[in-house]
């Protein structure tokens, strides 16, 4: 067992964990956290994708005691506390980006970093941007829509009237 | 999806990293960014019982200015080389390769010396490394050697560094001014690369000068093409100058045959990423 | 109508509604069955058989006994009866070679990732040490792996899925029109334009499929209760309880399932599965809850597959192109075993062939073939998307063969919409449809003449990169299924479905329905038909569904039914509602029955300002103190809905690839498509739908393929072989609709859960073709790989076979120590 010590959504865990556990079973066994979900077992989906030190991750490929000391944010932190929505996951609904929800989480947080990264993205580079999480039910269209909605770069939803 | 038990070690440095390989020997196994090895070890194809982590050692993470060569820290990860300012300049061919290696997630933890000390021939960064010649800085109990690039790569998923060493660094030399492109070939966007071209180019006026050319995956390390540079010195940086050079790229290469495609696709794919990776890097793509 | 009320500009039906269900799914407060975690829970590992066919002689389970934490490790022979079977729903036939199909064998495994032992254990980790521990001795058997070679074994001498059977042949399914009074004598057809017309010839590929829902199958059962509980990853909750109590022995109503959230079926989730099998029977016997959740490389190899299927099609027409008959010789591919509807997959295509065409004479004929491979079932569309790519294809070949425009070729022989309703070769009658509209919007959002000029341009100038243009008029049956019919067609139960709607005193309204659904947004729909039935707000309307013990009755999602059918039956407990609250409207209004009027959610006094909202009826019922005599204190109703019909959507798909003609690289250039599903509920959720099988159609076309080497082996057993598309694959589609109701409910709706899957692949695959022709091409292999189209060009045939290697990224030939 390893000692780890490490801040999740804002608040300070501490245990003493088998070197071999994944930082998405310590989120989702240990921790409670099972907004966090798995999808595959060689690291392609990207459902399981978190932050940590402020960039996304595939949580299934991180050891937890490689995360020992730093900080991490899962779908569940990126609400506001008064539970004001964070605007790419009201641009996930208002856009109709989910349907099934599975990928949502990941989808959600690799495009907080993707906007991080370049606010003001072109089609092409969100779909780039994208590349490392699968959605099945989607087609992506309106993930696409919902990621230029959240960075004001156009995008309603098809169907959508408003 | 769970791997096997080990014990899991975090030295602060590369000399303590080197006194815990010595110590668990073929027992142990070094983790880098853990983006090939925690898949190998999901699955379970793989169970070290010691997992050594390169992770807390600040030194060898980060870019150098070396003088005439950028010396990359083995543990910088993809995406942190991949946005460096000193590696767009001198070493463009770098940047190009990384923009198309595996994903955000992989690229925010994967390393640049974790790339290449796990040797997949479909791995983007060795034909760079190639191609620009660079040299693998490897530290082992006899102290540091320099390995040339040429001599790194051995066979498919095995390199030049010997059990009891660590890739610190890896030294590529300045390429000023030089024009480069990497064409990656895949199905689909997050595939490794089926065939991969890395070129780089010094053009004089529209003559080409100098071509540097590594090919990814058509072998069981990475390959350069030099019966194409040799024939791209001195010609015209246009399709037809370009086009017979490009069709020389397969000689001798003996790439493989999966479900991504047989061994004649891959050398006839060669021939025409090269044309194309050679005409974009002289900015003419 | 029974609801009066006019639609109003604040009409829920046809309103871009954001869904409901999102709140939870966005902010990750999830209920999938892998976040379940119950008291001195125990965890499962399965051990899965490495060869396709093989004798199990020895399994030592010693060592894994010894391991830590090991609680139980468990083989067939241990849990014996108490495993109960893996059921076949659809025998095809009345002499349907059935193989037994026990959860976990233990004798003999068929194919390869069979479970023949469990390990439970105190951690899932501990669980997979465990059985890492566990040794079986196998003695391999020859394997049927080939389907062609596997169809004609018991002539010849090959290789039996199953020896005992003496045959792999499990089915020959025969549709015949002038047998069947339908149509006219195929053979004559052919014979005529053999001699006078034209006649089509061709052998197309369905290769395997993976469904690849994304949240993998997890199941956990409790038998700590009076019931037994189970929580799965299911598309079919009650299907399921069925099954697991009529073959262990378990009276149904001490078995409750639980559908939590579901990630994703399409058809990969409507099974009843070994390994729901062998958790039940694991937790019955230790007495503990248990959880078993499947690795991403275990449901690839597990759950079952899709398609696999040779088609032998023969298309006979005019010398002008008027087509006079079609003739369909299949081989579908079972797998191991008997899927619940694996044999009745191919069937469903078998009413679909002749699509939208008039063909005077038609045949159909599937031959079921079981090999060692795992076993098929319904992958979206399920028959239809077989069917559908075999007559666009086809089609685009009689123009090709005519020189003419594929639409052009399509529009002189498709059923024009005065002619509807219209009864088919096949027996069915289309109620409703106009493919002449849809068409013309199609083209017109396409922009099919520019691109068409653009072709010819650039072949003329002899492009490296080649224009394609993809045609597919698809229609299809769906709203599985009038009960009767699947009655004649020997399927085990019925079709219909079930709703409730119960009215609180606090003046919500719960809806309960038997459908089942994993992201198609039931909450939000059946929400906006209910709001405006019976005029409560969409917010106070709560949908209930995926738990037996709540949705005692349903046969759950699939076929693209859920609202076809299930919100018919909603539809119809609605207006019970509303006839029930009448008289109880009457009494507290003081008024005559016959003079009060339903709108808004209100009873009013017809030429008075009296009234009272439905939802205050439901509280004075709730009170009951002042009700009329004899009336039951309740307005709580439901309704059970049996479809007379199927219904029929249609559209025209139109797709332009640009194909690089050195690499053999396919780019999806652009992609309009304008669907006829009659009404729409929800114009977003009917676009998600539509994208998304869009998408699972064009992967077929392009990417996937499950692929077996020579020993039986998955070679594509994880996501770095099986190549779902990203986004970065993909692009934005331009939709639009046309109009024509369904005359069969009376929402007027027709089933989108499946048309762009159905649709898309053979307008994919038709564009490559299409340009390709100036190279002689006239046919490239599914999915139409780089290699393979390069291949065409250059060798020509339709490409070649996928080699069966994986490259092994994640493999390490070296040691321990690099
Ligand atoms: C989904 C996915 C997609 C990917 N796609 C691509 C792709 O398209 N192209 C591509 O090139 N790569 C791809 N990769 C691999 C990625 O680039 C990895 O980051 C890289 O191969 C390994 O780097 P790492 O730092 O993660 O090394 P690790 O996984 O930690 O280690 C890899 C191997 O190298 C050894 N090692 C690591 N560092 C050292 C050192 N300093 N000295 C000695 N030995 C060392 C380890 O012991 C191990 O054997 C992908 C990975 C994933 C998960
Ligand atoms: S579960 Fe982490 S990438 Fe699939
Ligand atoms: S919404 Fe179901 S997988 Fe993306």
């Amino acid at each position: 067992m390893t000692r780890i010590n490490l801040t999740v959504d804002g608040q300070r865990v501490a245990d003493d964990v088998e070197p071999r556990m994944l930082l998405v079973q310590y989120l989702r066994e240990k921790l409670g956290k099972t907004g966090t979900v798995v999808g595959c077992d060689t690291s392609n989906c990207g459902a399981c994708t978190v932050h940590l030190d402020g960039r996304s991750v595939k949580s299934c490929n991180v050891l937890a005691v490689q995360a020992d000391g730093g900080e991490v944010t899962t779908i569940e932190g990126l609400a506001g506390e008064d539970g004001q929505l964070h605007p790419v996951q009201e641009a996930f609904r208002e856009c109709h980006g989910l349907q099934c929800g599975y990928c949502t989480p990941g989808m959600i947080m690799q495009t907080v970093d993707l906007l991080a990264e370049n606010p003001s993205p072109s089609e092409e580079a969100i779909r780039l941007g994208l590349e490392g999480n699968l959605c099945r039910c989607t087609g992506y269209h309106n993930i696409v829509r919902a990621v230029q909605h959240a960075a004001g770069t156009t995008g309603a939803a098809e169907g959508a009237s408003a | 999806m769970i791997p096997a038990a080990f014990e899991y070690v975090a030295p602060a440095s590369v000399e303590e990293a080197l006194a815990a390989l010595a110590e668990h020997g073929d027992d142990a196994k070094i983790i880098a960014g853990g983006q090939s090895l925690l898949p190998v070890l999901r699955m379970r194809l793989n169970a070290p019982e010691w997992v050594i982590d390169l992770g807390r050692i600040a030194s060898l993470r980060g870019v150098r200015d070396g003088g005439d060569h950028l010396a990359i820290g083995a543990m910088t990860t993809h995406h942190d080389v991949g946005q460096d300012p000193m590696v767009h300049e001198h070493a463009l061919l770098i940047s190009k390769a990384i923009t198309h290696l595996a994903d955000a997630q992989v690229r925010h933890r994967g390393t640049f010396g974790g790339a290449l000390a796990h040797a997949d021939p479909a791995g983007d960064l060795g034909a760079p490394a190639l191609a620009l010649d660079a040299t693998f800085v490897v530290q082992g109990p006899g102290g540091t050697r320099e390995i040339p690039a040429a001599d790194f790569f051995v066979d498919l998923f095995e390199t030049a560094i010997s059990d009891d060493e660590i890739l610190t660094e890896v030294r590529v030399p300045k390429y000023d001014g030089w024009g480069a492109a990497y064409e990656k070939f895949v199905r689909i966007a997050h595939q490794w690369p089926i065939v991969a071209v890395a070129a780089t180019v010094r053009l004089e006026g529209d003559t080409i000068a100098e071509a540097r050319i590594g090919l990814t995956n058509m072998g069981s390390t990475p390959v350069r093409a030099r019966a194409t540079e040799q024939m791209l010195a001195g010609q015209p940086a246009t399709e037809e100058g370009v086009a017979a050079a490009a069709a020389l790229a397969a000689d001798g290469t003996t790439p493989p045959s999966d479900l991504n495609g047989d061994a004649d696709y891959r050398r006839h794919l060669a021939t025409v990423l090269t044309r194309r990776a050679v005409l974009a890097a002289a900015g003419r793509g | 109508m029974t609801a009066t009320q006019e639609p109003t500009a604040r009409a829920e039906i046809g309103r871009d509604r954001r869904r409901k269900e999102d709140q939870r799914l966005i902010t990750g407060r999830t209920r999938w069955t892998d976040n379940i975690t119950l008291p001195g829970m125990l965890h499962l590992a399965m051990v899965r058989s490495p060869f396709p066919h093989a004798r199990i002689t020895g399994i030592e389970t010693e060592a894994a006994k010894q391991s830590p934490n090991v609680v139980a490790v468990l083989t067939g022979a241990d849990l014996g009866e108490a495993q109960g079977a893996c059921i076949n729903a659809w025998p095809v036939v009345p002499d349907q070679v059935t193989p037994a199909h026990v959860p976990m064998p233990s004798d003999r495994v068929a194919f390869a990732g069979e479970t023949v032992a469990v390990v439970v254990a105190r951690s899932a980790a501990e669980a997979r040490d465990a059985a890492e521990l566990v040794e079986v001795d196998y003695e391999e058997l020859p394997a049927a792996l080939e389907l062609k070679e596997s169809a004609e074994a018991h002539a010849n001498g090959g290789a039996l899925a199953h020896p005992d059977l003496g045959t792999n042949v499990s089915a020959v399914w025969r549709f015949d029109s002038a047998e069947a009074g339908t149509g006219g004598d195929v053979e004559a057809a052919i014979a005529e334009a053999r001699e006078n017309g034209i006649v089509i010839e061709r052998e197309y590929r369905q290769q395997r499929l993976i469904p690849a829902f994304m949240e993998p199958r997890s199941t956990v059962v409790d038998p700590t209760g009076e019931q037994i509980t189970v929580w799965s990853a299911t598309q079919v909750p009650h299907i399921l309880r069925f099954a697991m109590a009529a073959t262990t022995g378990v009276p149904e109503s001490k078995i409750r399932v639980i559908a939590p959230d579901v990630g994703g079926g399409f058809g990969g989730k409507l099974q009843q599965t070994p390994e729901e099998m062998i958790t039940f029977a694991v937790a019955r016997r230790l007495g503990k809850p248990v959880k078993y959740t499947e690795t991403r490389s275990e449901s690839l190899l597990a759950a079952h597959h899709g398609r696999d299927q040779w088609q032998r099609l023969t298309l006979a027409a005019t010398k002008d192109g008027h087509v006079t008959g079609l003739k369909v010789d299949l081989l579908a591919d079972l797998g191991a075993y008997v899927a619940i509807v694996g044999g009745g997959v191919p069937v469903l295509g078998a009413f679909m062939f002749n699509a939208i065409y008039k063909f005077p004479a038609y045949q159909f004929q599937t031959t079921n073939v079981l090999t060692n491979k795992t076993w098929t079932d319904a992958y979206r569309g399920a028959g239809r998307p077989e069917a559908t790519f075999a007559i666009e294809r086809l089609m685009d070949e009689l123009a090709a063969e005519l020189g003419k425009d594929p639409l052009e070729v399509r529009e002189m022989n498709w059923i024009k919409h005065e002619e509807f309703p219209f009864t088919t070769v096949a027996g069915l009658e289309y109620d409703s449809g106009n493919y002449e509209a849809a068409t013309a919007r199609a083209k017109e959002m396409f922009g099919y003449d520019a691109l068409r000029a653009e072709q010819a341009e650039r072949r003329s100038r002899g492009d490296k990169v080649q224009l394609g243009i993809g045609v597919s008029t698809f229609t299809e049956m769906c709203g599985l299924a009038p009960s009767r019919v699947l009655g004649s067609l020997n399927y085990g139960a019925g079709g219909w479905e079930h709703a409730e709607v119960r009215m609180l005193a606090t003046g919500k309204v719960e809806v309960v329905t038997g459908a089942s659904a994993h992201g198609q947004g039931h909450e939000t729909a059946f929400s906006q038909i209910v709001a405006d039935r019976l005029g409560v707000p969409f917010e106070d309307i709560e949908v209930l569904h995926g738990d037996t013990q709540i949705s005692h009755k349903g046969l759950d999602t699939y076929g693209s039914r859920s609202l076809v059918v299930g919100g018919e039956a909603l539809v119809r407990a609605a207006d019970k509602v509303i006839e029930k609250a009448r008289p109880i409207a009457a009494h507290l209004l003081e008024a005559s029955v016959d003079d009060l009027e339903f709108s808004a959610g209100r009873f009013a006094v017809k030429g008075t300002d009296q009234g009272m909202a439905i939802t205050e009826i439901a509280t004075a019922v709730f009170a009951a103190h002042n009700l009329p005599d004899g009336l039951e204190p309740s307005i709580d109703s439901e309704a059970t809905f049996d479809p007379v019909n199927f219904n029929y959507p249609h559209g025209t798909h139109l797709c332009a690839v640009e194909v690089d003609t050195e690499t053999g690289q396919v780019r999806l250039r652009s992609y309009a498509c304008c669907d006829d599903i009659g009404n729409v509920i929800n114009p977003l959720i009917v676009a998600g739908q539509v994208h998304g099988g869009l998408v699972q159609g064009i992967a077929q076309a392009l990417w996937e393929e499950a692929v077996y080497d020579d020993n039986g082996t998955l070679v594509t057993g994880s996501f770095v072989d099986y190549l779902l598309p990203t986004a970065a694959d993909t692009i934005s589609f331009d939709l639009d609709h046309t109009t024509s109701p369904a005359t069969t409910n009376s929402l007027g709706t027709k089933g989108v859960g499946e048309a762009g899957t159905i649709a898309s692949t053979p307008a994919v695959v038709n564009a490559v073709v299409d340009a390709l022709r100036p190279y002689g091409v006239h046919d490239v292999a599914m999915p139409c790989t780089p290699e393979r189209v390069w291949r065409a060009i250059n060798s020509g045939g339709s490409g070649g076979e996928t080699t069966e290697a994986a490259a092994p990224h994640f493999d390490e030939s070296e040691g321990a120590a690099q």
